[in-house]
């Protein structure tokens, strides 16, 4: 498989220190790749207007949205957590914008405020973050499992959703002029250069991200956090700032599509964004990475992304029964991780068996093992 | 097959009747550690077979493919004669092979009887747990062992001592025809000792086959009547109780490649760089009991200081509440006139203190990680260069540091996994180095690593101790204590006892004051 013994041997994940390509990294990706190869070229056997470029660009923006709640999911599960409550962050900050656009009350008032679209994309963002910042501090302070803290979040922020909207739609999003607060639609449903908006964000935010992880202290004590968790405290590693941070971005990143969602409808309801939760940790999972922690990256998530995505949409096109499309998107993303779980067994007994057939380092009495072959 | 054909081709040697459990040309590899190498080793119906060798000698891993923990990478085991292939614990068991392990297996949220039977429940027709009768053998076993502790009781509930009294007790509860104890007295006090002792008498009058290790030698010697000595993962030396003494076990145990002996390092020691005033610190297993009860200590720059004692004596718990890793309940806690008990485990690295700790594989490496993201993941910080973490810097920094502590490896991003457990401790202390720390604290620095290895981590020691650094480690290993540090302090249930000048102190005197059993109180117990 590789040419040289240090590419056998080679870490898996991104924080390798040379930016030479990785044997393992390849063949854990490859698996979500092969997979989204054979559902484009299955697709498109069974359908000529798969691969035409109105239907590539339509599945796109359906798979940016997932992908860049995906990025957000990626960092949480990096550090061994889980975020539920995403899909309820969507509603929420998506309903928020609504609201603010078609007028706020302020309260003890008669006055109605009427933002400007950067102050309400401000707001919704902000809430998005606190969202995330309330669940780390659940998490961290109050020493809840991630599962159970996201859970709880799930409920309250969908119900905050519909306490603000009493249970209706906001549809009123184009804004007046007069009122100084267009645009909304015309930024995050646009189409720059022909590329859908979504797709534009889902681009910066893998660019950015994978800076992060890759480069930045930051993103190699969230691995080392995933990995290890005790090892890196003693390391002095601010494990506890880390667990807020990535929840508080991955509220960032929901509040992003929630924006997008309501852009998109283009209406703000109180049920935007259910289940998506379950969407992109699909995404994640199916790109590599563990949910136990310390594995996996933004590129993985990216691709497994595209498969969930091409699969539901390519499943429509072709005209399989709603029914149906349901037991074959669990089945795909249960075959994913069972073949990743394979491949790792499969790698350690060829690592064992090397390990065995390795002539036994049996050193003279006095020399000194470690010496031997180091620099 | 061909197995079988070995086994019956032995049999023109003359074989011994009393040999029930044999152990044929065992390998185990783990990684690309290899922990056995061809070990050929028998046990003998009602006699104790000691085992003696240094951490990482091979001991333990012999005794877990003995008992069904792990399976050898190659080799058989007979029983009776007879190849056997043990599967699991529970198989080993249901053949007669019981073992008290090193760690405490137990777990805390159940009960003394429940802990007793875990995996093999007495059942009643019908299928219910048969509780009357598992609790009579409890009382009935416990009273063999002299402990007034009832079967209801929590294990959580339990001191160490008494856990490792009811991991004993779980053992001679199966009747178990192969008894091995792995470190079975670590955590007893000296009466416990003597009862065990009279238990493992009783056992051999029963015919019972037992297999036992101990780093407490004098102890181990007093109950042997075979000596098997390991070394480096090969069985180098065997012997009958009455043609061994302690300097026989020792020079079989080191051969040459331990002589090590840093006595003659230089002693100019500089300023205070660590100072300790009447430091307490709670038990975090057990409520209101003090784990390091009115501790003061004094390390200068330039000085290594080993802490002795024997386990539970709260070395591990000092080191951990300097590192910052536990609560100091009273007292200071001051580096170079600095209070520390304020600040975070990474404030206290960033002042200069840091800890390589006992549990490399729990607390020291990130596993998924290379070798160097591990060496450089404590002094990230120092990496960044406008945002992102400098490549250029941190593998100059990582293949410098590499080379001072020389790790064995094909390079920076090979696997951590992928070292042996000396060149992984290298790694870890790497970590703390590149922290440029004024005092750096170890814990049981040379736990399972190999002999070569140990004398090159003391030497990396004592020459970063002549560059000015302090030094605090702890060690459950005497030979250790008295010829790698300028100054031996003995901790015993959480004091400072004494303190020694290794150059003039002999064995027996820091053994004495760390609380050993001494050997005549053993021969007292015996004649009982």
């Amino acid at each position: 498989m590789s040419d040289t013994q240090a590419g056998t041997q080679a870490a898996t994940g991104p924080r390798a220190l040379s930016r030479r390509v990785n044997v393992n990294k390849l063949l854990v990706e490859g698996r979500a790749l092969i997979a989204l190869a054979i559902i484009i070229i299955g697709f498109s056997a069974m359908s000529p207007h798969f691969l035409e470029p109105d239907n590539l660009i339509l599945m796109t923006r359906h798979v940016a949205m997932n992908a860049i709640l995906a990025i957000g999911m990626l960092l949480v599960i990096l550090n061994g957590g889980i975020d539920l409550s995403v899909g309820s962050t969507v509603g929420v900050t998506g309903v928020i914008a609504g609201y603010l656009l078609q007028g706020a009350n302020i309260p003890f008032t008669d006055l109605v405020a009427y933002p400007s679209v950067w102050v309400v994309i401000l707001i919704s963002v902000a809430v998005g973050a606190l969202v995330g910042y309330v669940n780390g501090l659940v998490i961290t302070r109050l020493n809840v499992a991630p599962f159970i803290a996201t859970l709880g979040m799930l409920y309250a922020a969908r119900g905050i959703a519909l306490l603000i909207t009493n249970g209706e739609t906001f549809t009123a999003l184009r804004g007046e002029e007069k009122l100084g607060n267009t645009g909304f639609l015309s930024l995050l449903a646009g189409t720059p250069l022909g590329i859908p908006m979504p797709v534009w964000l889902m681009v910066v935010f893998a660019v950015v991200f994978s800076l992060l992880l890759n480069r930045t202290a930051f993103g190699r004590w969230l691995y080392a956090t995933g990995g290890n968790e005790r090892a890196s405290e003693l390391s002095g590693v601010p494990v506890r700032r880390i667990k807020v941070l990535i929840y508080v971005l991955a509220g960032f990143c929901a509040a992003t599509v929630g924006l997008l969602l309501t852009a998109d409808l283009p209406a703000a309801t109180p049920r935007g964004g259910e289940l998506y939760e379950l969407n992109a940790i699909a995404a994640v999972v199916i790109g590599g990475a563990a949910l136990s922690g310390g594995r996996g990256t933004i590129r993985g998530t990216i691709i497994g992304a595209f498969v969930i995505g091409f699969l539901v949409d390519g499943l429509v096109l072709v005209g399989v029964s709603v029914f149906w499309q349901q037991v074959i998107k669990g089945a795909v993303i249960v075959l994913a991780v069972a073949v990743d779980q394979i491949q790792q067994k499969l790698q350690k007994r060829r690592e064992f068996k090397r390990a065995a057939a390795s002539p036994p380092s049996t050193p003279a009495p006095g020399s000194d093992p470690a010496l031997v072959g180091s620099r | 097959m061909s197995a079988r054909r070995d086994g019956a081709a032995r049999e023109n040697a003359p074989l011994p009747d009393d040999v029930v459990l044999r152990a044929v040309d065992i390998t185990k590899t783990y990684g690309v550690t290899q922990a056995l190498k061809g070990v050929n080793f028998e046990v003998r119906r009602g006699k104790v077979t000691v085992l003696f060798g240094e951490n990482g000698a091979g001991k333990s891993t012999l005794m877990k493919i003995l008992s069904g923990v792990e399976k050898p990478t190659s080799g058989h085991l007979e029983l009776d004669g007879e190849v056997i292939a043990l599967e699991s614990t529970t198989h080993a068991v249901d053949r007669g092979i019981s073992i008290i392990h090193q760690e405490l297996n137990l777990c805390p949220n159940l009960n003394v009887r429940d802990s007793i039977f875990l995996g093999r429940e007495l059942r009643r027709r019908g299928g219910a747990i048969d509780y009357a009768r598992e609790g009579e053998i409890t009382r009935e076993v416990m009273a063999r062992l002299e402990e007034e502790i009832a079967p209801t009781t929590l294990v959580s509930d339990l001191r160490l001592g008494q856990q490792q009294v009811v991991e004993i007790a779980r053992a001679l509860a199966t009747d178990a025809r192969i008894l091995i104890m792995d470190e079975p007295t670590s955590a007893l006090s000296a009466a416990e000792v003597i009862v065990l002792f009279k238990v493992i008498r009783e056992l051999k009058a029963q015919n019972v086959a037992i297999v036992y290790i101990s780093h407490h030698l004098e102890e181990a010697i007093e109950i042997a009547d075979h000596a098997v000595v390991f070394r480096d993962g090969t069985l180098v030396a065997t012997a009958d109780a009455a043609d061994i003494d302690l300097p026989w076990v020792v020079s079989k145990m080191v051969g040459r490649a331990a002589e090590y002996d840093f006595t003659g390092e230089p002693r100019e020691h500089g300023d205070l760089a660590l100072s300790i005033e009447n430091v307490r610190v709670p038990d975090q297993d057990a409520g209101g009991r003090l784990a390091v009860n009115d501790v003061s200590l004094q390390v200068r720059a330039g000085e290594i200081v080993c802490l002795y004692g024997l386990m539970g004596a709260g070395r591990t718990e000092l080191l951990e509440a300097l590192a910052g890793r536990q609560p100091v309940a009273a007292g200071r806690v001051l580096l170079g006139g600095q209070d520390l008990r304020p600040l975070s485990i990474s404030q206290r690295i960033a002042a200069g203190i840091g800890l390589v700790p006992e549990d490399r594989q729990r607390d020291g490496l990130v596993q998924l990680m290379s070798v160097g993201s591990n060496m450089s993941l404590a002094s990230l910080r120092s990496m960044v260069r406008s945002w992102f973490v400098s490549r250029k810097k941190e593998s100059a920094d990582v293949g410098s540091m590499t080379g001072e502590v020389r790790v064995k490896t094909a390079g920076p991003e090979a696997l951590i996994t992928s070292l042996s457990g000396g060149n992984q401790q290298k790694v870890v202390i790497g970590k703390m180095l590149l922290t440029r720390p004024k005092v750096l604290l170890l814990d049981e620095p040379t736990r399972g690593i190999d002999v070569g290895a140990k004398g090159e981590i003391f030497a990396l020691l004592f020459r970063e101790a002549r560059r000015g650094l302090a030094v605090l480690y702890a060690t459950s290993e005497i030979s250790e204590a008295l010829t790698a540090s300028h100054r031996v302090v003995v901790m015993s249930k959480g004091r400072v006892v004494r303190e020694f000048d290794p150059r003039t102190t002999s064995r027996e005197e820091v053994l004495a004051a760390s609380g050993e059993p001494e050997p005549e109180a053993l021969h007292i117990g015996a004649k009982e």
